[in-house]
């Protein structure tokens, strides 16, 4: 019981246990997104869900990220007189980086939680079992229309969170730091590739996928009522936000080795 | 019985950690019968019913349905032998987020395929006969007593006229006038719709009227199996106390003095 080597043998197969079983639930749940038939309405839902009710939260803090990184990048670059800088730090940034990690983040907390309580709920007070003995697979209907939905919405966030991210830090650079409007724009897109807007959007599939699967994964998987759907909410969010920063930072290397 | 039953277990288990729930069940439903099971509360009525859905793995033991064993069946398989089943759950686990009218119509529209209206006029059929008017149909289940809610997942249970059909306490709830119309309606789809039955109650009074055999669960096992009529004069002293409700006699619940 007191061996510590036990005691770390135990956590990691606990841990294998675990990644196997989210592998499980991915195949089959991405199987049934490939198969018909499909519930078109459903999947509409979802998005208008994760996609159009998100925009509040996901403009407003794409709005301040904008704003913040002009002013702290102001800040570096006057050390060494390359103010000028500051448009094509803020655009790199906000499309590159920051721009799909604080949508993440946010539609983590939103609708992450939510799919975990809802899908919970249901798991709880069997209306899942409910499904099952009306010819209905719970996959197909419940986990399939949030996956796909999470994956194809989020990438469509994050350019309305890019645009958002960029304006704010032209607030600030022309109206704060008295920057030429023109100058900045043209220093804006002058640097501005391909390549960083679509290694975001990329991301933000990903991310999307990721959140919408550890939803369904905690919520499917939850027992023991209302604590256990609490349980599954929590995890949800705490997984979802541990496994967009992970993510991050692999499709980053990838995207950095293939420059 | 000649015909091959419809629902065939035999020596099956279920345990959940170290409680042993099922140990060992032998039962045999015959096409068109109505087979009604009692037994104590928790002593796992329901997971019987839910390990012949497929709903809980069995640990093991065998069961057929239509002679095809059913237990380790793959999900494609088991959807297809699921669509000859319906079932009322205890709790009526209705779809929150739909209708009372679509929670009836589910399985003609996402199962059968149906047109939604063609759907609703059934279902509104089908409230009908558990005498809830047209308009509950566009209700929320929320929006409904516990009673209602049962009648509702009664409705939907019979909705797809399955071959099959399970109830978990139908009339628990309701009250006694609800009660007798809902047990002529449950002989009424095994009669009628030659549905074979399997229902779980507590009441005697409508356990007499839905069966036509009666078996008895404690401890994990059928203890005693007959026909209805044979219940009153069996000398069975566990089936006595129960069909009695006595609280004294070999049957031990689990309270402290
Ligand atoms: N998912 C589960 N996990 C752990 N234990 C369970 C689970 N489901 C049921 N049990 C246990 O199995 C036993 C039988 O439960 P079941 O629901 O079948 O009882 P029941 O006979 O239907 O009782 P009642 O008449 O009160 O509905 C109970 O002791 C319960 O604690
Ligand atoms: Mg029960």
């Amino acid at each position: 019981m007191t061996n510590p080597l036990a005691i770390i043998g135990r956590i990691f197969l606990h841990f294998l246990g675990v990644v196997g079983r989210i592998a499980m639930f991915t195949g089959v749940s991405v199987s049934h997104c490939f198969r018909p038939p499909w519930f078109p309405a459903l999947i509409g839902r979802q998005m208008l869900d994760i996609g159009y009710f998100s925009l509040p939260v996901v403009g407003l803090t794409a709005l301040f990220t904008g704003m913040v990184l002009a002013l702290q990048s102001y800040t570096g670059f006057a050390r060494f007189s390359a103010e000028g800088a500051v448009a094509t730090v803020v655009v790199l940034s906000v499309t590159r980086e920051l721009g799909p990690v604080i949508a993440g983040l946010m539609v983590a907390g939103r609708i992450g939680a939510s799919m975990a309580a809802e899908i919970g709920t249901m798991r709880v007070t069997e209306q899942i079992d409910a499904l099952t003995t009306l010819s209905t697979n719970p996959y197909k209907y419940l986990v399939a229309p949030r996956l796909i939905a999470g994956l194809t919405m989020l990438p469509l966030l994050v350019v309305v969170a890019d645009i958002i991210g960029v304006f704010g830090g032209y607030i600030v650079g022309v109206y704060k730091l008295g920057f030429n409007p023109a100058a900045y724009l043209k220093r804006t897109f002058d640097y501005l590739e391909f390549m960083d807007v679509f290694s975001g959007l990329v991301k933000a599939g990903a991310f999307g996928f990721l959140i919408s699967l550890m939803g369904c994964y905690h919520g499917y998987n939850s027992e023991g009522g209302a604590q256990g759907v609490g349980r599954a909410t929590t995890n949800a969010v705490v997984s979802a936000s541990i496994l967009i920063l992970i993510f991050n930072y692999a499709i980053t290397e990838i995207f950095f080795a293939t420059r | 019985m000649s015909a091959p039953p419809k629902i065939s277990i035999r020596g099956l288990k279920k345990h959940f950690g170290l409680k042993k729930v099922l140990d060992g069940i032998d039962l045999d439903v015959g096409v068109g019968e109505s087979v009604v099971i009692i037994g104590g509360s928790g002593t796992g009525k329901s997971v019987l019913l839910k390990c012949i859905l497929g709903l809980l793995e069995a640990d093991g033991g065998s069961i057929k349905i239509d002679g095809q064993e059913v237990v380790g069946l793959r999900s494609a398989e088991r959807e297809k032998i699921n669509r000859k089943f319906g079932m009322l759950f205890q709790s009526a686990a209705l779809f929150d987020s739909l209708s009372v009218w679509e929670n009836v119509a589910f399985g003609l529209i996402q199962g059968q395929k149906m047109a939604r209206k063609e759907a609703k006029e059934i279902a509104v059929t089908n409230l009908a006969q558990v005498g809830l008017a047209r308009e509950v149909g566009e209700l929320s289940p929320a929006e409904l007593s516990g009673g209602m809610r049962k009648r509702v997942g009664l409705a939907r249970a019979i909705a797809t006229t399955p071959e099959i059909i399970f109830f978990d306490e139908p009339t628990t709830g309701l009250d006694p006038i609800m009660s007798d119309v809902i047990d002529k309606l449950i002989v009424k789809c095994v009669r009628e719709l030659g549905a074979t039955g399997v229902s779980i109650t507590h009441d005697m009074k409508s356990a007499r009227q839905i069966a036509n055999r009666i078996a008895m669960l404690h401890e994990g096992k059928i203890i005693w199996q007959g026909p209805v009529s044979d219940i009153d004069r069996d000398t069975n002293p566990y089936v006595d106390q129960f069909v009695h409700g006595r609280a004294d006699g070999p049957i031990q619940m689990q309270v402290r003095k």
